[in-house]
Protein backbone atom coordinates (compact mmCIF):
# COMPACT_ATOMS: atom_id res chain seq x y z
CA UNK A 1 0.00 0.00 0.00
CA UNK A 2 1.46 3.26 -0.79
CA UNK A 3 1.97 5.14 2.22
CA UNK A 4 -0.46 7.93 2.23
CA UNK A 5 0.72 10.37 4.97
CA UNK A 6 -1.70 13.21 4.45
CA UNK A 7 -4.78 12.21 2.84
CA UNK A 8 -7.08 15.21 2.60
CA UNK A 9 -6.02 18.71 5.02
CA UNK A 10 -2.83 19.65 2.97
CA UNK A 11 -1.29 21.32 6.18
CA UNK A 12 -1.60 17.77 7.74
CA UNK A 13 1.62 17.30 9.57
CA UNK A 14 4.20 14.79 8.84
CA UNK A 15 6.57 12.81 10.77
CA UNK A 16 10.01 13.05 10.04
CA UNK A 17 13.03 11.63 11.63
CA UNK A 18 16.19 12.71 10.17
CA UNK A 19 20.11 12.27 11.88
CA UNK A 20 21.12 15.86 12.19
CA UNK A 21 25.24 15.98 12.43
CA UNK A 22 25.04 12.44 14.35
CA UNK A 23 21.79 13.29 16.59
CA UNK A 24 18.55 11.71 15.88
CA UNK A 25 16.02 14.35 15.58
CA UNK A 26 12.15 13.70 15.02
CA UNK A 27 9.74 16.54 14.25
CA UNK A 28 6.41 17.30 12.81
CA UNK A 29 5.83 19.46 9.97
CA UNK A 30 4.20 20.31 7.06
CA UNK A 31 5.00 18.38 3.59
CA UNK A 32 5.75 22.05 1.89
CA UNK A 33 8.88 22.54 4.35
CA UNK A 34 11.92 22.58 3.21
CA UNK A 35 15.60 21.18 4.58
CA UNK A 36 16.84 24.35 4.44
CA UNK A 37 13.80 25.46 6.34
CA UNK A 38 13.62 22.38 8.95
CA UNK A 39 17.23 22.89 9.53
CA UNK A 40 16.92 27.11 10.19
CA UNK A 41 13.60 27.45 11.60
CA UNK A 42 13.17 24.36 13.27
CA UNK A 43 16.51 22.68 13.80
CA UNK A 44 18.30 26.42 14.46
CA UNK A 45 20.78 25.42 12.32
CA UNK A 46 21.89 28.49 10.89
CA UNK A 47 25.05 27.98 9.27
CA UNK A 48 23.02 27.04 6.28
CA UNK A 49 21.91 30.33 4.52
CA UNK A 50 19.19 31.11 2.21
CA UNK A 51 20.33 33.24 -0.51
CA UNK A 52 18.45 32.37 -3.85
CA UNK A 53 15.98 29.75 -2.21
CA UNK A 54 16.13 28.50 -6.36
CA UNK A 55 19.25 25.80 -6.29
CA UNK A 56 21.04 29.06 -8.27
CA UNK A 57 23.46 30.45 -5.52
CA UNK A 58 24.43 26.90 -3.13
CA UNK A 59 24.98 29.05 -0.08
CA UNK A 60 22.41 26.11 1.32
CA UNK A 61 24.83 23.35 0.45
CA UNK A 62 24.79 20.46 2.76
CA UNK A 63 25.41 16.87 2.59
CA UNK A 64 22.32 14.30 2.54
CA UNK A 65 23.89 10.88 2.74
CA UNK A 66 27.33 11.92 2.16
CA UNK A 67 26.28 13.96 -1.24
CA UNK A 68 26.45 17.68 -1.36
CA UNK A 69 22.71 18.74 -2.43
CA UNK A 70 20.68 22.39 -2.70
CA UNK A 71 18.98 22.01 0.71
CA UNK A 72 16.30 24.91 -0.21
CA UNK A 73 15.23 22.11 -3.38
CA UNK A 74 14.50 19.15 -1.24
CA UNK A 75 11.55 18.63 0.56
CA UNK A 76 11.95 17.04 4.35
CA UNK A 77 9.38 14.86 4.32
CA UNK A 78 10.98 12.97 1.22
CA UNK A 79 14.49 12.83 3.40
CA UNK A 80 12.89 10.74 5.82
CA UNK A 81 15.30 8.42 7.10
CA UNK A 82 18.32 10.34 5.56
CA UNK A 83 21.39 11.59 7.64
CA UNK A 84 22.41 14.69 7.35
CA UNK A 85 25.92 17.26 8.04
CA UNK A 86 25.55 20.75 7.66
CA UNK A 87 28.63 23.13 8.68
CA UNK A 88 27.89 22.83 12.27
CA UNK A 89 28.62 19.40 12.05
CA UNK A 90 31.88 20.11 10.14
CA UNK A 91 33.87 21.38 12.55
CA UNK A 92 33.87 23.28 15.56
CA UNK A 93 35.01 26.89 16.53
CA UNK A 94 37.71 25.09 18.63
CA UNK A 95 38.30 22.38 16.27
CA UNK A 96 37.66 24.17 13.19
CA UNK A 97 37.60 21.02 9.37
CA UNK A 98 40.73 21.85 7.62
CA UNK A 99 38.05 23.25 4.97
CA UNK A 100 37.44 26.17 7.19
CA UNK A 101 41.02 26.40 8.76
CA UNK A 102 42.16 26.72 5.26
CA UNK A 103 39.36 29.87 4.15
CA UNK A 104 40.50 31.30 7.31
CA UNK A 105 44.27 31.33 6.16
CA UNK A 106 43.74 31.91 2.58
CA UNK A 107 41.06 34.61 3.63
CA UNK A 108 38.70 32.66 1.34
CA UNK A 109 35.79 34.82 2.01
CA UNK A 110 34.76 38.49 2.76
CA UNK A 111 31.32 38.88 4.26
CA UNK A 112 31.36 35.38 4.56
CA UNK A 113 27.08 34.27 3.57
CA UNK A 114 28.50 31.72 0.68
CA UNK A 115 30.86 29.93 3.06
CA UNK A 116 28.90 27.86 4.69
CA UNK A 117 27.91 26.47 1.50
CA UNK A 118 31.66 26.87 0.38
CA UNK A 119 33.03 24.29 2.70
CA UNK A 120 30.30 22.07 2.90
CA UNK A 121 30.35 21.85 -1.28
CA UNK A 122 34.07 21.46 -1.11
CA UNK A 123 34.28 18.38 1.45
CA UNK A 124 31.24 16.59 -0.97
CA UNK A 125 33.96 17.72 -3.85
CA UNK A 126 36.98 16.38 -2.19
CA UNK A 127 34.77 13.32 -1.03
CA UNK A 128 33.58 12.71 -4.74
CA UNK A 129 36.93 12.77 -6.47
CA UNK A 130 36.60 13.67 -9.51
CA UNK A 131 39.09 17.10 -9.14
CA UNK A 132 42.40 17.21 -9.49
CA UNK A 133 43.31 20.55 -11.13
CA UNK A 134 42.28 23.96 -10.25
CA UNK A 135 40.38 23.86 -13.69
CA UNK A 136 38.30 21.15 -12.24
CA UNK A 137 37.86 22.59 -8.91
CA UNK A 138 36.25 25.88 -10.55
CA UNK A 139 34.13 23.67 -12.80
CA UNK A 140 33.15 21.85 -9.52
CA UNK A 141 32.35 24.34 -7.46
CA UNK A 142 30.94 26.47 -9.79
CA UNK A 143 27.60 26.04 -8.10
CA UNK A 144 28.74 28.08 -5.46
CA UNK A 145 28.36 31.92 -6.06
CA UNK A 146 30.30 33.92 -3.94
CA UNK A 147 29.28 38.00 -4.80
CA UNK A 148 32.11 39.22 -2.98
CA UNK A 149 34.20 37.33 -5.73
CA UNK A 150 36.68 35.26 -3.21
CA UNK A 151 36.42 32.90 -5.60
CA UNK A 152 41.04 32.90 -6.27
CA UNK A 153 41.91 32.41 -2.58
CA UNK A 154 38.57 29.75 -2.24
CA UNK A 155 40.48 27.68 -4.97
CA UNK A 156 43.72 28.03 -3.54
CA UNK A 157 42.18 26.88 0.07
CA UNK A 158 40.81 24.18 -1.63
CA UNK A 159 43.87 23.29 -3.55
CA UNK A 160 45.68 23.01 -0.12
CA UNK A 161 43.83 20.77 1.91
CA UNK A 162 43.30 18.79 -1.44
CA UNK A 163 47.12 18.63 -1.37
CA UNK A 164 47.36 17.84 2.28
CA UNK A 165 44.76 14.85 1.67
CA UNK A 166 46.45 13.64 -1.54
CA UNK A 167 50.16 13.39 0.37
CA UNK A 168 50.22 10.44 2.57
CA UNK A 169 48.51 8.65 0.11
CA UNK A 170 51.45 9.24 -2.51
CA UNK A 171 53.49 8.06 0.30
CA UNK A 172 51.57 5.20 1.21
CA UNK A 173 52.24 4.74 -2.84
CA UNK A 174 56.02 4.54 -2.88
CA UNK B 1 4.20 27.18 -2.46
CA UNK B 2 0.92 25.97 -2.21
CA UNK B 3 -0.40 23.68 0.52
CA UNK B 4 -0.23 20.06 -0.85
CA UNK B 5 -0.59 16.23 -0.09
CA UNK B 6 2.06 13.58 0.04
CA UNK B 7 2.11 10.16 -0.95
CA UNK B 8 5.54 7.76 -0.75
CA UNK B 9 5.08 5.09 -3.39
CA UNK B 10 6.44 1.68 -3.33
CA UNK B 11 5.54 0.13 -6.16
CA UNK B 12 5.31 1.87 -9.62
CA UNK B 13 1.83 0.44 -9.85
CA UNK B 14 0.83 2.31 -6.92
CA UNK B 15 2.39 5.87 -7.85
CA UNK B 16 0.71 5.68 -11.23
CA UNK B 17 -2.79 4.72 -9.78
CA UNK B 18 -2.27 7.34 -7.04
CA UNK B 19 -1.71 9.68 -10.04
CA UNK B 20 -4.52 8.26 -12.19
CA UNK B 21 -6.74 9.01 -9.09
CA UNK B 22 -5.73 12.43 -7.92
CA UNK B 23 -5.89 15.25 -11.30
CA UNK B 24 -4.32 17.41 -9.01
CA UNK B 25 -1.18 14.76 -8.15
CA UNK B 26 2.16 15.09 -10.00
CA UNK B 27 5.80 12.77 -9.62
CA UNK B 28 8.28 14.12 -7.34
CA UNK B 29 11.75 12.27 -7.75
CA UNK B 30 15.02 14.70 -7.28
CA UNK B 31 12.48 17.80 -6.92
CA UNK B 32 15.33 20.51 -8.56
CA UNK B 33 13.13 21.65 -11.02
CA UNK B 34 9.53 20.96 -9.54
CA UNK B 35 9.98 22.50 -6.35
CA UNK B 36 11.87 24.95 -7.82
CA UNK B 37 8.39 25.87 -9.81
CA UNK B 38 6.58 25.64 -7.04
CA UNK B 39 7.99 28.52 -5.17
CA UNK B 40 6.78 30.28 -8.33
CA UNK B 41 3.49 29.48 -7.94
CA UNK B 42 4.50 28.26 -11.66
CA UNK B 43 3.26 24.71 -10.83
CA UNK B 44 0.58 24.14 -8.30
CA UNK B 45 0.25 20.25 -7.33
CA UNK B 46 -2.62 19.18 -4.98
CA UNK B 47 -0.83 15.94 -4.59
CA UNK B 48 3.26 14.77 -5.05
CA UNK B 49 3.53 11.35 -5.33
CA UNK B 50 7.12 10.63 -4.17
CA UNK B 51 8.55 7.94 -6.44
CA UNK B 52 12.19 8.36 -5.10
CA UNK B 53 11.52 4.55 -2.78
CA UNK B 54 10.74 2.15 -6.19
CA UNK B 55 13.37 0.51 -7.64
CA UNK B 56 14.60 2.43 -10.52
CA UNK B 57 18.03 3.32 -9.86
CA UNK B 58 20.46 0.89 -11.28
CA UNK B 59 22.17 0.22 -14.97
CA UNK B 60 21.74 -2.98 -16.36
CA UNK B 61 23.23 -3.98 -19.33
CA UNK B 62 20.96 -5.39 -22.09
CA UNK B 63 20.95 -8.46 -24.42
CA UNK B 64 21.82 -6.54 -27.24
CA UNK B 65 24.84 -4.88 -25.85
CA UNK B 66 23.57 -1.53 -24.75
CA UNK B 67 22.49 -0.37 -21.42
CA UNK B 68 19.12 0.35 -19.17
CA UNK B 69 19.62 3.23 -16.51
CA UNK B 70 16.78 3.04 -14.26
CA UNK B 71 14.74 6.82 -14.28
CA UNK B 72 16.23 7.27 -10.93
CA UNK B 73 19.24 7.08 -11.51
CA UNK B 74 21.05 10.29 -10.09
CA UNK B 75 22.73 12.81 -13.18
CA UNK B 76 25.92 12.42 -11.44
CA UNK B 77 25.84 8.77 -11.08
CA UNK B 78 25.47 8.13 -14.49
CA UNK B 79 27.85 11.01 -15.69
CA UNK B 80 30.70 9.00 -13.69
CA UNK B 81 29.48 5.49 -14.16
CA UNK B 82 32.62 3.50 -15.57
CA UNK B 83 30.48 2.13 -18.54
CA UNK B 84 28.86 5.23 -19.61
CA UNK B 85 32.27 6.94 -19.24
CA UNK B 86 34.25 4.39 -21.17
CA UNK B 87 31.55 3.80 -23.92
CA UNK B 88 29.16 6.69 -24.08
CA UNK B 89 31.45 9.80 -22.88
CA UNK B 90 29.42 11.68 -25.22
CA UNK B 91 26.41 11.46 -22.86
CA UNK B 92 28.88 11.78 -19.50
CA UNK B 93 30.18 15.22 -21.07
CA UNK B 94 26.85 16.41 -21.61
CA UNK B 95 25.80 15.58 -18.30
CA UNK B 96 28.41 17.23 -16.88
CA UNK B 97 28.28 20.45 -18.80
CA UNK B 98 24.83 21.17 -17.12
CA UNK B 99 23.57 22.56 -13.94
CA UNK B 100 26.15 22.64 -10.51
CA UNK B 101 27.52 18.86 -8.45
CA UNK B 102 24.92 19.70 -6.41
CA UNK B 103 21.73 19.84 -8.68
CA UNK B 104 23.52 16.85 -10.52
CA UNK B 105 23.61 14.73 -7.40
CA UNK B 106 20.29 15.60 -6.71
CA UNK B 107 18.70 15.21 -10.00
CA UNK B 108 17.36 12.11 -11.75
CA UNK B 109 17.45 10.86 -15.31
CA UNK B 110 13.85 10.65 -15.55
CA UNK B 111 13.76 14.00 -14.03
CA UNK B 112 15.86 15.34 -16.42
CA UNK B 113 13.77 14.36 -19.92
CA UNK B 114 10.91 16.19 -17.75
CA UNK B 115 11.98 19.47 -16.70
CA UNK B 116 10.58 22.23 -17.98
CA UNK B 117 11.64 24.98 -20.09
CA UNK B 118 13.31 28.48 -18.65
CA UNK B 119 11.22 31.07 -20.50
CA UNK B 120 11.39 34.04 -18.12
CA UNK B 121 7.33 34.28 -18.77
CA UNK B 122 6.52 30.78 -18.58
CA UNK B 123 8.01 31.38 -15.28
CA UNK B 124 6.48 34.71 -13.90
CA UNK B 125 2.86 34.36 -13.34
CA UNK B 126 2.34 37.76 -13.60
CA UNK B 127 2.62 37.37 -17.16
CA UNK B 128 0.45 35.54 -20.01
CA UNK B 129 2.04 32.22 -21.00
CA UNK B 130 0.75 29.88 -23.70
CA UNK B 131 2.34 26.94 -21.95
CA UNK B 132 1.47 27.44 -18.09
CA UNK B 133 -2.04 29.29 -19.12
CA UNK B 134 -2.99 27.71 -22.54
CA UNK B 135 -4.48 30.10 -24.80
CA UNK B 136 -3.44 33.53 -22.41
CA UNK B 137 -0.74 34.81 -25.03
CA UNK B 138 2.80 34.44 -25.77
CA UNK B 139 4.77 37.84 -24.39
CA UNK B 140 8.94 36.14 -25.55
CA UNK B 141 7.82 36.45 -29.25
CA UNK B 142 7.78 40.39 -29.28
CA UNK B 143 9.36 40.84 -25.92
CA UNK B 144 12.75 39.51 -24.35
CA UNK B 145 13.89 36.62 -26.20
CA UNK B 146 17.24 36.33 -26.09
CA UNK B 147 17.26 32.78 -24.68
CA UNK B 148 14.20 31.13 -27.40
CA UNK B 149 14.18 29.11 -29.99
CA UNK B 150 15.06 29.48 -33.26
CA UNK B 151 13.48 26.30 -34.57
CA UNK B 152 10.40 24.00 -34.17
CA UNK B 153 8.82 26.91 -33.24
CA UNK B 154 5.40 28.46 -33.17
CA UNK B 155 2.79 31.32 -33.14
CA UNK B 156 1.92 29.75 -29.35
CA UNK B 157 5.29 29.15 -28.28
CA UNK B 158 8.94 29.60 -28.35
CA UNK B 159 10.51 28.49 -25.44
CA UNK B 160 13.20 26.00 -25.90
CA UNK B 161 13.94 22.56 -23.66
CA UNK B 162 16.44 23.14 -21.47
CA UNK B 163 18.34 20.24 -21.15
CA UNK B 164 22.11 19.26 -22.24
CA UNK B 165 21.95 15.59 -21.48
CA UNK B 166 18.66 14.74 -23.74
CA UNK B 167 20.66 16.57 -26.60
CA UNK B 168 23.31 13.60 -26.53
CA UNK B 169 20.27 11.35 -25.58
CA UNK B 170 19.40 12.07 -28.70
CA UNK B 171 22.38 11.71 -30.63
CA UNK B 172 22.58 8.58 -29.56
CA UNK B 173 19.40 7.43 -30.41
CA UNK B 174 17.94 6.19 -27.03
CA UNK B 175 14.59 4.36 -26.31
CA UNK B 176 12.63 5.71 -23.42
CA UNK B 177 11.10 3.23 -21.41
CA UNK B 178 7.59 4.16 -19.68
CA UNK B 179 4.91 2.51 -18.07
CA UNK B 180 1.39 3.61 -17.21
CA UNK B 181 -2.33 2.84 -16.82
CA UNK B 182 -2.47 1.25 -19.46
CA UNK B 183 0.97 -0.88 -19.56
CA UNK B 184 4.48 -0.39 -20.53
CA UNK B 185 5.65 0.62 -24.30
CA UNK B 186 8.46 2.64 -25.16
CA UNK B 187 9.37 5.72 -27.43
CA UNK B 188 12.51 6.83 -29.48
CA UNK B 189 14.17 9.32 -27.97
CA UNK B 190 13.23 11.70 -30.95
CA UNK B 191 9.38 11.08 -30.34
CA UNK B 192 9.62 11.42 -26.45
CA UNK B 193 9.66 15.57 -26.88
CA UNK B 194 7.76 17.64 -29.25
CA UNK B 195 7.44 20.50 -30.67
CA UNK B 196 4.66 23.11 -29.30
CA UNK B 197 2.25 23.88 -32.38
CA UNK B 198 -1.23 24.18 -30.95
CA UNK B 199 -0.54 22.94 -27.71
CA UNK B 200 2.68 23.97 -25.76
CA UNK B 201 1.67 22.79 -22.60
CA UNK B 202 2.20 19.60 -23.83
CA UNK B 203 6.23 19.09 -23.52
CA UNK B 204 6.06 15.47 -24.17
CA UNK B 205 4.15 12.20 -25.51
CA UNK B 206 3.47 11.02 -21.95
CA UNK B 207 -0.15 10.32 -21.02
CA UNK B 208 -1.36 11.32 -17.98
CA UNK B 209 -0.21 8.59 -15.02
CA UNK B 210 2.41 7.54 -17.47
CA UNK B 211 6.41 7.28 -15.72
CA UNK B 212 9.54 7.30 -17.14
CA UNK B 213 11.05 4.07 -15.84
CA UNK B 214 14.21 3.46 -17.79
CA UNK B 215 16.40 5.70 -20.81
CA UNK B 216 17.95 2.50 -22.57
CA UNK B 217 21.27 3.03 -24.53
CA UNK B 218 22.00 1.40 -27.81
CA UNK B 219 25.29 -0.82 -28.49
CA UNK B 220 28.10 1.77 -28.04
CA UNK B 221 29.55 3.39 -31.23
CA UNK B 222 31.81 6.33 -32.12
CA UNK B 223 34.92 5.82 -30.19
CA UNK B 224 36.98 8.61 -29.90
CA UNK B 225 34.71 10.60 -32.04
CA UNK B 226 32.09 12.63 -30.34
CA UNK B 227 32.37 15.79 -28.68
CA UNK B 228 29.21 18.01 -26.93
CA UNK B 229 30.35 21.47 -27.48
CA UNK B 230 27.81 23.98 -24.91
CA UNK B 231 28.12 27.63 -25.39
CA UNK B 232 26.61 30.02 -23.07
CA UNK B 233 26.76 33.58 -21.18
CA UNK B 234 29.34 32.80 -18.46
CA UNK B 235 31.46 29.92 -18.76
CA UNK B 236 29.81 27.47 -15.87
CA UNK B 237 26.27 26.70 -14.32
CA UNK B 238 24.21 28.13 -17.33
CA UNK B 239 22.41 27.23 -19.67
CA UNK B 240 22.52 26.87 -23.00
CA UNK B 241 22.36 29.49 -25.44
CA UNK B 242 23.53 26.53 -28.36
CA UNK B 243 24.86 23.72 -27.81
CA UNK B 244 25.59 20.96 -30.10
CA UNK B 245 26.11 17.21 -30.06
CA UNK B 246 28.21 15.26 -32.70
CA UNK B 247 29.38 12.11 -33.17
CA UNK B 248 31.24 10.31 -36.22
CA UNK B 249 31.93 6.90 -37.44
CA UNK B 250 34.47 7.00 -39.95
CA UNK B 251 34.78 4.42 -42.73
CA UNK B 252 38.35 4.38 -43.60
CA UNK B 253 38.66 8.11 -44.57
CA UNK B 254 35.64 9.08 -45.31
CA UNK B 255 32.41 9.60 -42.58
CA UNK B 256 30.26 6.41 -42.20
CA UNK B 257 28.30 7.72 -40.39
CA UNK B 258 27.14 11.20 -38.32
CA UNK B 259 24.89 12.28 -35.28
CA UNK B 260 24.35 15.83 -34.93
CA UNK B 261 21.68 17.21 -32.11
CA UNK B 262 21.44 20.58 -30.46
CA UNK B 263 19.92 22.45 -27.83
CA UNK B 264 19.16 25.45 -26.65
CA UNK B 265 17.39 25.96 -29.89
CA UNK B 266 14.21 24.22 -29.99
CA UNK B 267 11.06 22.83 -27.78
CA UNK B 268 13.00 19.77 -28.23
CA UNK B 269 16.32 18.49 -27.79
CA UNK B 270 17.07 19.21 -32.40
CA UNK B 271 18.19 16.33 -34.38
CA UNK B 272 18.47 16.64 -37.83
CA UNK B 273 18.74 13.53 -40.01
CA UNK B 274 19.01 15.49 -43.18
CA UNK B 275 22.10 16.97 -42.07
CA UNK B 276 24.01 13.84 -40.74
CA UNK B 277 22.78 12.12 -43.90
CA UNK B 278 24.69 14.71 -46.04
CA UNK B 279 27.50 13.91 -44.27
CA UNK B 280 27.73 10.30 -45.22
CA UNK B 281 30.81 9.16 -47.75
CA UNK B 282 32.02 12.88 -47.50
CA UNK B 283 35.51 13.40 -46.41
CA UNK B 284 35.46 15.42 -42.76
CA UNK B 285 36.54 19.15 -44.03
CA UNK B 286 35.10 22.45 -43.03
CA UNK B 287 32.95 22.71 -46.07
CA UNK B 288 30.90 19.41 -45.18
CA UNK B 289 30.59 20.47 -41.67
CA UNK B 290 29.09 24.06 -42.77
CA UNK B 291 26.85 22.50 -45.35
CA UNK B 292 25.37 20.28 -42.63
CA UNK B 293 25.21 23.48 -40.40
CA UNK B 294 23.57 25.21 -43.45
CA UNK B 295 20.63 21.98 -43.82
CA UNK B 296 19.92 21.93 -40.01
CA UNK B 297 19.55 25.68 -39.94
CA UNK B 298 17.43 26.20 -43.39
CA UNK B 299 14.43 26.74 -41.45
CA UNK B 300 15.92 28.85 -38.55
CA UNK B 301 14.18 31.62 -37.65
CA UNK B 302 14.83 34.50 -34.75
CA UNK B 303 12.70 36.73 -32.75
CA UNK B 304 14.58 39.89 -32.21
CA UNK B 305 17.41 39.50 -29.53
CA UNK B 306 17.87 35.64 -29.78
CA UNK B 307 18.67 36.46 -33.83
CA UNK B 308 22.37 36.08 -33.20
CA UNK B 309 21.41 32.00 -32.48
CA UNK B 310 21.33 31.37 -35.52
CA UNK B 311 24.64 32.11 -36.58
CA UNK B 312 26.10 31.01 -33.34
CA UNK B 313 24.67 27.75 -33.88
CA UNK B 314 25.96 27.69 -37.31
CA UNK B 315 29.63 27.87 -36.57
CA UNK B 316 29.49 25.73 -33.56
CA UNK B 317 28.12 22.90 -35.44
CA UNK B 318 31.13 23.52 -37.73
CA UNK B 319 33.77 23.65 -34.39
CA UNK B 320 31.68 20.72 -33.18
CA UNK B 321 31.92 18.25 -36.03
CA UNK B 322 35.28 19.23 -36.55
CA UNK B 323 36.36 18.41 -32.87
CA UNK B 324 34.58 14.98 -33.25
CA UNK B 325 36.37 13.93 -36.81
CA UNK B 326 39.36 14.86 -34.67
CA UNK B 327 39.02 13.22 -32.21
CA UNK B 328 39.21 15.67 -29.89
CA UNK B 329 36.24 16.12 -27.98
CA UNK B 330 35.68 19.38 -25.51
CA UNK B 331 36.34 18.59 -21.89
CA UNK B 332 34.04 20.59 -19.47
CA UNK B 333 36.53 21.57 -17.04
CA UNK B 334 38.55 23.45 -20.18
CA UNK B 335 37.08 27.00 -20.97
CA UNK B 336 38.81 27.22 -24.01
CA UNK B 337 37.31 25.56 -26.94
CA UNK B 338 40.26 24.25 -29.64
Amino acid sequence: MADTISASGALDAVSVTLTVNGETRSIDIPPTVTLLDLLRERFHLTGAKKGCDQGQCGACTVMVDGRRVNSCLQLAVMKDGAEITTIEGLGTPDSLHPLQAAFVKHDAFQCGYCTPGQICSAAGMIAEGHATTAAEIRELMSGNLCRCGAYTNIVEAIEEVMGAERAPKLEAAE
Amino acid sequence: MMNFSYTRATSVGEAIQAVVQDPQARFIAGGTNLVDLMKYNVERPGRLVDITRLPLDRIEETPGGGLKIGALVPNSDLAYDERIERDYPLLSSAILAGASAQLRNAATTGGNLLQRTRCYYFYDVGTPCNKREPGSGCPARTGVNRIHAILGASDACIATHPSDMCVALAALGATVHVEGPDGERTIPFSDFHRLPGSEPEKDNTLSRGEIVTAVELPKPRFGKNHTYLKLRDRLSYAFALVSVAAAIELDGDVIGEARLALGGVAHKPWRDEAAEASLKGKLPSSSAFEEAGDIVLRNAKGHGHNDFKIELARRAIARALGQAAAGTPQVQANKSIN
